[in-house]
């Protein structure tokens, strides 16, 4: 896939803009996942899958074809997500939406200090709720955990797509999973599991 | 919460969830486990929340995504690879354009005045496109002849230069008080016919040749 994915970069940068639609063929489900995952509001995954593939386009002389091109379209969404995370205010109001109908969407807008109460996650598909517990992770947390556990990446894919050492995955990997349990704790999964 | 002792075995289970434990590692957590409550505890709900997250179904990108993304892009279908090229190589662009520009300026001079022409002067004759100087006559100065042939009889007391023509006598044209011919031309002869002659000669001779046809110091017929 990668001897087509270089042949299709070779012919853009001739300046064939059509080729670079079959590279976002093949990406723009995984990489709108990864988004979707991250900030957990579609409106804002497609912004940023859209804005990932045009710095990708804008760059790509800069691309270095021996490397992967998945690693470093990656790369650049997750970076963005990360921008966008951190310049996200927690002053959304939640009272106007009922859980189950929107419900997807509006827990992206909770702030990772946010707790909702027990009744509320009772009343949460099995779903959204993971979508929550996502959106309450800490950023760095949440970008090791969605890659891992959403994208089913290898942890050396994942501390190249960071460019962080592997040994830093690993322990954000770890404290992910901690900080997941300890959220849980206050409605354990198994009662979730129970609903589906 | 838990003692230090179990600081490790915590370590081992993430490790083991990682897939990344040691052989004698996952024994030792397997033992510990056997015996310790908390421990075991704290694996079950590590394995849950794997459990729970390896069960996030797909999400579905919007169908249009593809078609918004190449809608986003700059467009520059016709531009792209001529500027990226010119980005890369700004000597190469700057000396291509130039060659365009000056072989533009001969090719069009050469091109263009296809027309018989020569030197203005009195005493001359012309048939058809012949220029004749005829005998007895003295021309003063440079003679140049374009797109015809010249016969000499006379003098030219300079250079004599033929574009795309003949000199019909040249064998019998001295350069000096001649003996056996009155034709005479004092400076040098030359014969231009073809484009890369046409090119030196335009590059020797410089702007003043320019000069001198565009303010008319030579006649057209």
């Amino acid at each position: 896939m990668d001897a087509i994915v270089n042949k299709r970069i070779k012919q853009v940068l001739n300046g064939n803009q059509d080729a670079y639609t079959e590279i976002v063929d093949l990406y723009q489900a995984r990489l709108y996942q990864v988004c979707y995952r991250m900030l957990g509001n579609k409106h804002e995954a497609e912004d940023i899958t859209q804005e990932a593939f045009l710095r990708a386009f804008i760059n790509l002389h800069s691309f270095d074809q021996k490397r992967k091109f998945s690693t470093w379209i990656f790369r650049i969404a997750t970076n963005l997500c990360i921008d966008r995370i951190r310049k996200k205010k927690p002053d959304y109001h939640l009272d106007a939406q009922v859980p189950g109908t929107d419900g997807l969407d509006m827990y992206s807008q909770i702030a990772a200090s946010e707790e909702l109460p027990v009744e509320q996650l009772e009343k949460m598909e099995m779903q959204e709720r993971i979508q929550y517990e996502i959106s309450r992770l800490p950023d760095k947390y949440r970008s090791v955990i969605v890659l891992k556990y959403m994208e089913e990446l290898p942890l050396q894919e994942i501390s190249e797509i960071l460019d962080l050492p592997l040994g830093t995955v690993k322990t954000r990997i770890h404290r992910g999973r901690e900080a997941l349990r300890k959220q849980m704790s206050q409605l354990p999964v198994t009662e979730v599991g129970g609903k589906r | 919460m838990m003692g230090a002792c179990h600081e490790n075995y915590i370590e081992f289970m993430h490790a083991y969830l990682d897939g990344d434990i040691q052989p004698e590692q996952e024994q030792e957590l397997k033992n510990h486990l056997k015996s310790c409550e908390a421990c075991q505890a704290h694996m079950h709900e590590l394995s849950d929340v794997v459990a729970f997250m390896k069960s996030a179904q797909p999400v579905t990108a919007p169908p249009d995504l593809t078609a918004n993304i190449m809608a986003s892009l700059p467009k520059r279908n016709v531009t792209a690879g001529p500027q990226s090229w010119f980005r890369r190589y700004p000597i190469v662009t700057a000396a291509a354009v130039f060659l365009v520009f000056m072989s533009a300026m001969f090719f069009g001079n050469f091109s263009d005045d296809q027309q018989f022409a020569f030197t203005k002067a009195d005493n001359i004759i012309v048939e058809g496109d012949t220029v004749i100087v005829p005998e007895g006559e003295v021309i003063q100065g440079d003679f140049m002849v374009r797109n015809g042939d010249i016969r000499v009889d006379g003098a030219i007391e300079g250079n004599l230069t033929v574009i795309n023509g003949q000199i019909l006598n040249e064998k019998e044209i001295g350069n000096n008080e001649p003996l056996a011919s009155t034709a005479v031309v004092t400076g040098e002869i030359e014969e231009i016919d073809r484009v890369f002659d046409w090119l030196w000669f335009k590059i020797k001779s410089g702007y003043q040749g320019l000069e001198d046809w565009i303010t008319g110091d030579e006649k057209s017929e």
